[in-house]
């Protein structure tokens, strides 16, 4: 089977930044993503509002560079004043082509 | 009926104690939990339901009738935020954000506090003006900008995003979407129209509220754990701040001639601090703002007291300003 090495960008956060989230994983070149809504405890505990909802994980499969330009912005847009955690991991996936 | 059977009344009606129950789930560790889903769909019925009657009461209201407490509110939605901020900064000792954050929530109106007063003043055999509504939705935003506004030229800066955008983000936020929709859709359908609907929206409302009531008690026996590290002046603000805002909300309905159910009302909605709108706007606009805060403090305090003691509190001092007379 031809697999492809991508990274897959993990990004956990609060419900209130969904929209901005995305349109800034569009704009910095992600495909595609997957959101579904979790929940959780870190060190930063309080939520803006029930009424937003909990938290969210998006994650997207992009290439090496698209996945630092993710992170590098939302360490720099995000970091400091919202509850956002976010990662990256090395992954293999199936026809690769779709999401670079 | 006088104040203190008001009270009474208030104390043991359902929604109250539901509210109670909720607290109490939470505290003895209960796993009784409403799903979140549910909790989003009943604030939106609730907004939706209020914009519908008071819609379709408001399009039967000659204009005359209606502009004093227009005024009014408007003059409402911009003060109580600017005394906040002032309280809040020079007795407080507050910071910039933090003293903005607290005085958007102050200024702005919590939809639920709004039902519970009206309801309990009908129960109570008064008659609030049918347009109230409108009046909610109208108190709603100005504060959130003002509050906003404040911040920005007192740092210079807005350090989240601009006010523009929270703007945006405010005026298409679910919850005045929800209510001013409801209120064009009533205004459309004429109070006619919408019976058909009635059967859904308005019959089941006090059992609605009562549920959201049981949610709303959770939630805020959680907050009151976030404000655990909060200086004490702001417990005191909590209580304070809101008899002052809603004496002041019932003196000016009271002069823009207001019944006295409506003049209690606006009392309530004057006295109330918003927990739908204020912090979702809040938190984009001033993310340094410590949600333990301003949440804290309209959820955990001032809503619970206002359910409580400064409903019929506001009715009383109505009732005296109008000569004791419903």
């Amino acid at each position: 089977m031809n697999l492809t090495v991508l990274k897959r960008v993990t990004i956990i956060s609060e419900a209130l930044l969904e929209e901005r989230l995305l349109a800034d994983l569009k704009r910095l070149g992600a495909r595609g993503y997957t959101l579904t809504e979790a929940r959780g405890e870190g060190s930063r505990g309080v939520r803006a509002s029930e009424w937003e909802g909990n938290n969210i994980k998006i994650e997207t499969l992009v290439s090496a560079t698209v996945a630092t330009a993710i992170l590098e912005f939302l360490a720099e847009r995000y970091f400091p004043s919202y509850a956002v955690v976010a990662y990256q991991e090395e992954v293999e996936v199936v026809r690769g082509e779709k999401y670079i | 009926m006088n104040s203190w059977h008001l009270v009474l009344s208030n104390l043991a009606s359902p929604m109250v104690l539901a509210f109670v129950m909720g607290l109490i789930a939470t505290w003895v560790r209960s796993d009784l939990r409403l799903p979140q889903e549910l909790y989003t769909t009943l604030s939106f019925y609730l907004l939706f339901s209020i914009g519908l009657k008071g819609g379709a009461e408001l399009v039967h209201t000659p204009f005359l009738e209606v502009w004093k407490p227009i005024l009014v509110t408007l003059g409402l939605g911009i003060g109580i935020p600017l005394l906040a901020y002032l309280a809040l900064r020079r007795l407080g000792r507050l910071g910039v954000t933090d003293a903005a954050a607290i005085a958007a929530h102050y200024g702005s109106v919590s939809v639920v506090t709004f039902s519970a007063a009206q309801t309990v003043l009908v129960t109570g055999g008064f008659k609030p003006e049918g347009f109230l509504p409108a009046l909610v939705a109208l108190l709603e935003a100005p504060a959130i900008l003002v509050a906003l506004g404040l911040a920005r030229l007192r740092t210079g800066r807005a350090n989240g995003e601009g006010v523009q955008e929270a703007l945006r983000d405010l005026l298409t936020g679910k919850s005045i979407f929800a209510l001013v929709g409801g209120l064009l859709i009533g205004a459309l359908s004429g109070p006619e129209g919408i019976k058909p609907v009635a059967a859904f929206f308005l019959d089941p409302f006090k059992g609605a509220l009562t549920l959201f009531l049981l949610e709303l008690g959770m939630v805020t026996a959680r907050r009151l754990r976030d404000l655990a590290q909060a200086p004490r002046f702001l417990w005191v603000y909590a209580i304070v701040g809101p008899v002052f805002h809603g004496s002041l909300g019932v003196m000016l309905g009271t002069l823009a001639g207001l019944s006295v159910g409506g003049s209690a009302v606006l009392g309530a909605m004057a006295a109330s601090a918003s927990y739908i709108a204020a912090p979702a706007a809040v938190r984009v606009a001033l993310p340094d703002a410590n949600p333990g805060y301003y949440l804290g403090m309209a959820l955990g305090i001032t809503f619970p007291f206002n359910l409580t003691l400064g409903i019929p509190l506001y009715a009383a001092l109505s009732l005296q300003l109008h000569g004791g007379h419903g």
